[in-house]
């Protein structure tokens, strides 16, 4: 195969990548993109094991062969509530492979460079290694949070940021003396290597449950960089593009998230929620009145009466796993002529989307999956809303009330509907420490209980 | 600070400045409040609900001599007599028609503030006489002309027969227009308007009223929420629209005005007379001569069995109503004055300033002009114009001056002029590029080129997918960016004979995993999608 061909395979799988983002602009054509970038990925592979003359190599063959399967089986076994675990998990082995192509170019660099090539060469390797450690160990710490294997919950280490200014000092001086030493500076570049680890878990470390969806699409960010990174390193075009389409991919999501949460990327980065920890609580008023619970059997009546509702899923319905009764409870209430429809806040659930891949599991219909901004202004003209699981979402402080740590943050605004049900697994205040005053709105009723039976026992009395 | 609430002398003017109500806010305010024996006994109150509302009664001489005076009417004659220097008067006024008026308050030396001057911005609603009485005036409308007319408004099926239900055509949808809507509309009639302003065509679907159209295309939204001057063009295909409609319809309720100038007449004699017999016209605009050629202002009168009603009292025929809502105008004037303690005329405020007539006998009216609208056009001479209210009823008064900042937020792209730091973030971009220029081999230019292209696509490509799909946006990207397998297998030479090469096959490995799963979990995600 010659470099000319190469190269040309390079621009048909690039166009492919390409072409398959561009496909998830719309539901319709998301399957054809996945296609399309499957098939570009396998242009490229193809194409540099025949230029690398390494196509019948039973190593390659068959660590390509353990890995595709071994990824087959996870992906079709995962269930779609252990979603963002996966794709944590799996932006960690973008991370450890670029780690380790990077080591795998300075041991045995294919040419050999010398004065400003030379330089930029190192800058390149040193600093894709970099970014693909960090991403490695992040993104392993964000998989134990999601999977609980790790507490959510922020640790802060006393002056964290002067650690991380200090192991950031620490890599560049690191890298002063690897750009000096070259080929012999192995030792040095490990370290490095190390020490972007420890940034990369304390980093994630420092987040919490509910910031998920801006650490893994950061992450997802990285891994787009590492990868072009390493392609800057081997003078790879094919890398470079594809690495630039997937870390802009990821920036663009984590700006998403920070903007549905009103929050500057650099907070959630840095950790945290507001400047100082156990400022969260006491800020924000305290709320008066009464939390009135309420029974399936008399959810039921209203559901009944109702000419519209709205449902808005959070993180709990992903927990209980209540998306396919849910989905039952909307077709008998859509056969008996209501309106129902979901309305999902941008940040609702663990990963930009989550919840619209849950109810598209449950085969719900994509076209009663609105966003925040398309129903925001329908709330009061319906009759029900059904909180499921969610909470700092819908809570009418973040409008009203300037003291409150989630202040400016876009909310649905459930309260103004007739009646809102917010089904609660017990009487704690969200993730953000914020007590609620939607809970104790006049019109609101609490169901508690995991929201699965709840869901159930609802579903169950409709059907009677 | 004490107000003086005087009694109407207009013969027929029913309402009255304050209520009781608007009393006990008033002492909130600050003020002491007196008012004229027997003022509000029209409106249905009487001297003692105010006096237990905290007020005082007085005689007329007693509450005209308080020093601010307010009432509805502009003041008649022999009311301009009470007034003397340094004295403030809040009622309506109607400056570019009552210029005489205007001289005797002048000479006068005292300050007057016009109600029917509000600017028409939010804000000033709070204060919007016009609005709150046109409001009314609509839904009276519709009631008077019922009563002219010898059946009902809607449609019934009975055993002695079908009731047709009757059409009505409005014509302007500002407050009072679109409160007629609603009016006719909940009485059962098929209701057809009319309005230059193509704005307020959503606002007339709201209340169930069918948008009429002529053929050319022109907007009529002017200056501060008014409609503007249409081309003879346009006020020809009116006009024919409005003849044919006459003919086809029972009732005709007009409501366009020219602030500070004649109606303009929209249904002539002949198209008047062209009517079923029984129909009725209802002229809102019958004090600025009516938009009916056949109006006579203040009467009813019978044309070949069309009645033409020209009251002019509308609101005072609803005058405990309209004082209701009149002197809450009135006290948020008086809280925006500053109340009691601070009463003074702010040049700065955006409300009481273009209110102001007369300052110290000053005169300072017309106000300069307000800010215009993105669409400014300036209002010009006679023509077919709304009447300039702004609907109070509207979810979104789109017509109105806007503030002056928008704070876009379309996909966090900057709107309207880059700002300084979009120019130091150029100059520094530029200086980068210069720096990397001056220094590095062409060969990482090349890439530097390619990484930058794939940047800027993989910005435009990925604004376009939907949210929904972010989640299989995120894992069909983690498959992509397995495309680091490439280097590990670059590394790879001819076997494991090095420790580059192992360290290769693992990166091989790891992201082989990863493409097999990125887009094994992406299709299965979006197979789930289904419409």
């Amino acid at each position: 195969m010659t470099t000319s061909l190469l190269a040309t395979s390079y621009i048909a799988a690039a166009v492919l990548f390409i072409l398959s983002l561009k496909g998830l602009s719309n539901p319709e054509t998301a399957r054809r993109g996945n296609q399309f970038g499957a098939i570009g990925m396998l242009v490229a592979v193809l194409a540099v094991a025949l230029h690398a003359g390494v196509i019948t190599s039973p190593t390659l063959l068959g660590a390509l062969a353990v890995a595709a399967v071994i990824g087959a089986l996870v992906a079709s076994r995962v269930a779609m509530t252990a979603m963002p675990q996966l794709v944590a998990i799996l932006h960690s082995f973008v991370g450890a492979a670029a780690v380790l192509v990077g080591i795998s170019n300075h041991l045995a660099p294919a040419v050999e460079l010398a004065g400003a090539e030379r330089t930029i060469h190192d800058v390149e390797t040193y600093l894709g290694i970099f970014i693909g450690s960090l991403t490695f160990t992040g993104s392993i710490i964000a998989w134990g949070k999601l999977q609980g294997v790790i507490r959510s919950k922020p640790l802060m280490l006393p002056g964290r940021h002067v650690l991380n200014i200090a192991m950031i000092a620490a890599c560049v001086w690191l890298g002063a003396i690897y750009l000096r030493d070259g080929h012999a500076a192995l030792p040095e570049l490990l370290i490095m290597t190390a020490i972007a680890g420890a940034i990369g878990i304390h980093l994630v470390m420092a987040i919490g449950g509910a910031d998920m969806p801006v650490v893994v699409s950061m992450l997802n960010s990285y891994s787009g960089w590492a990868a072009s990174a390493a392609g800057f390193m081997l003078s790879n075009d094919l890398l470079i593009i594809t690495g630039a389409l997937v870390g802009s991919s990821g920036a663009i999501l984590s700006y998403i998230m920070c903007r549905a949460m009103n929050r500057s990327f650099l907070s959630v980065i840095l950790g945290g929620f507001g400047a100082e920890e156990g400022a969260a609580p006491a800020g924000g008023a305290v709320v008066d009145g009464e939390l009135v619970p309420t029974t399936a059997a008399d959810v039921v009546r209203q559901l009944t009466a109702a000419s519209s509702v709205i449902i808005i899923p959070g993180y709990g319905m992903a927990v209980a796993q209540a998306q396919h009764p849910v989905k039952e409870i909307t077709e008998i209430l859509r056969a008996q002529g209501k309106q129902v429809r979901f309305a999902i806040h941008p940040v609702a659930g663990r990963l930009p989307g989550h919840m619209n891949v849950l109810l598209a599991e449950a085969n719900l219909p994509y076209d009663i999956v609105l966003e925040m901004d398309e129903i925001n202004e329908d709330f009061p003209t319906t009759d029900v809303v059904l909180v499921i699981g969610a909470n700092d979402i819908v809570n009418p402080s973040a409008l009203d009330d300037p003291s409150s740590p989630i202040a400016g943050m876009p909310v649905l605004h459930a309260w103004e509907a007739a009646s809102c049900i917010v089904f609660k697994r017990g009487k704690g205040a969200g993730y953000a420490g914020v007590e609620n005053p939607l809970f104790f709105k006049p019109r609101t009723r609490m169901l508690y209980g995991d929201a699965r039976k709840s869901v159930d026992a609802i579903l169950a009395l409709l059907k009677a | 600070m004490i107000v003086g609430i005087v009694k109407e002398v207009i013969p027929g003017e029913r309402r009255v400045a304050a209520t009781p109500d608007s009393v006990t806010k008033l002492k909130a305010l600050g003020f002491s409040v007196l008012v004229e024996s027997g003022a509000g006994l029209a409106a249905g109150f009487d001297d003692g609900a105010y006096a237990s509302a905290g007020a005082t009664i007085s005689d007329t001489a007693g509450a005209w001599g308080a020093p601010v005076v307010v009432k509805v009417r502009p003041p008649a004659d022999p009311e301009v007599g009470h007034l003397h220097a340094g004295q403030t008067l809040i009622s309506y006024l109607y400056p570019a028609q009552h210029s005489a008026l205007v001289d005797q308050l002048k000479t006068r030396g005292i300050t007057a503030i016009a109600m029917d001057q509000v600017p028409r911005t939010t804000r000033a609603q709070k204060v919007d006489a016009l609005s709150s009485t046109g409001n009314l005036s609509g839904y009276r409308a519709v009631i008077e002309a019922v009563t002219a007319m010898q059946r009902p408004l809607g449609g019934q099926t009975t055993a002695a027969g079908r009731i047709q239900p009757c059409t009505v055509l409005i014509i302007g949808a500002g407050v009072a227009g679109l409160a007629a809507i609603g009016t006719a509309r909940s009485l059962g009639a098929i209701v057809r308007a009319f309005d230059t302003r193509p704005v307020v065509r959503e606002q007339v679907a709201s209340m169930g009223a069918e948008f009429l159209q002529v053929e050319i295309e022109e907007d009529g939204s002017g200056q501060g929420g008014y409609a503007k001057e249409m081309s003879p063009a346009f006020i020809a295909a009116e006009m024919a629209l409005f003849a044919k409609q006459a003919k086809e319809v029972d009732v005709i309720i007009t409501t366009a005005l020219i602030p500070g100038r004649r109606a303009p007449i929209l249904i002539t004699a002949d198209m008047v007379r062209s009517m079923k017999r029984g129909s009725v016209v209802v002229d809102l605009a019958a004090e600025m001569q009516g938009n009916c050629e056949l109006t006579v202002p203040g009467q009813a009168v019978d044309i070949n069995g069309v009645t033409v009603i020209g009251y002019t009292d509308l609101p005072s025929r609803m005058s405990l109503q309209a004082s209701l809502l009149y002197a809450t105008n009135i006290v948020h004037l008086l809280e925006e004055m500053g109340g009691a303690a601070k009463f003074a005329i702010d040049e700065q405020n955006d409300i009481v300033r273009p209110m102001t007539v007369l300052k110290d006998g000053v005169l300072t009216w017309p106000p300069p002009p307000p800010p215009k609208p993105a669409a400014g056009a300036a209002a010009g001479t006679s023509a077919v114009a709304q009447p300039a209210s702004k609907p109070a009823a509207a979810p979104k008064p789109s017509s109105q001056p806007a503030p002056k900042a928008h704070k876009s937020h379309g996909h966090g792209e900057p709107s309207g002029p880059p700002s300084a730091s979009t120019w130091w973030l150029l100059l520094a971009a530029g200086l980068a590029l210069f720096g990397v220029g001056l220094g590095a081999p062409q060969n990482f230019l090349t890439h530097l080129t390619v990484f930058v292209l794939a940047c800027f696509i993989g910005y435009q490509v990925v604004w376009s997918v939907t949210p929904a799909l972010h989640t299989p946006l995120m894992s069909v990207t983690n498959a992509i960016s397995g495309i680091i397998v490439v280097g590990g297998m670059v590394q790879l030479g001819g076997g494991l004979t090095s420790a580059a090469s192992i360290l290769g096959i693992a990166a091989v490995f790891l992201a082989a995993l990863n493409i097999s799963g990125g887009f094994l979990v992406t299709h299965r995600m979006l197979k789930m999608f289904r419409r």
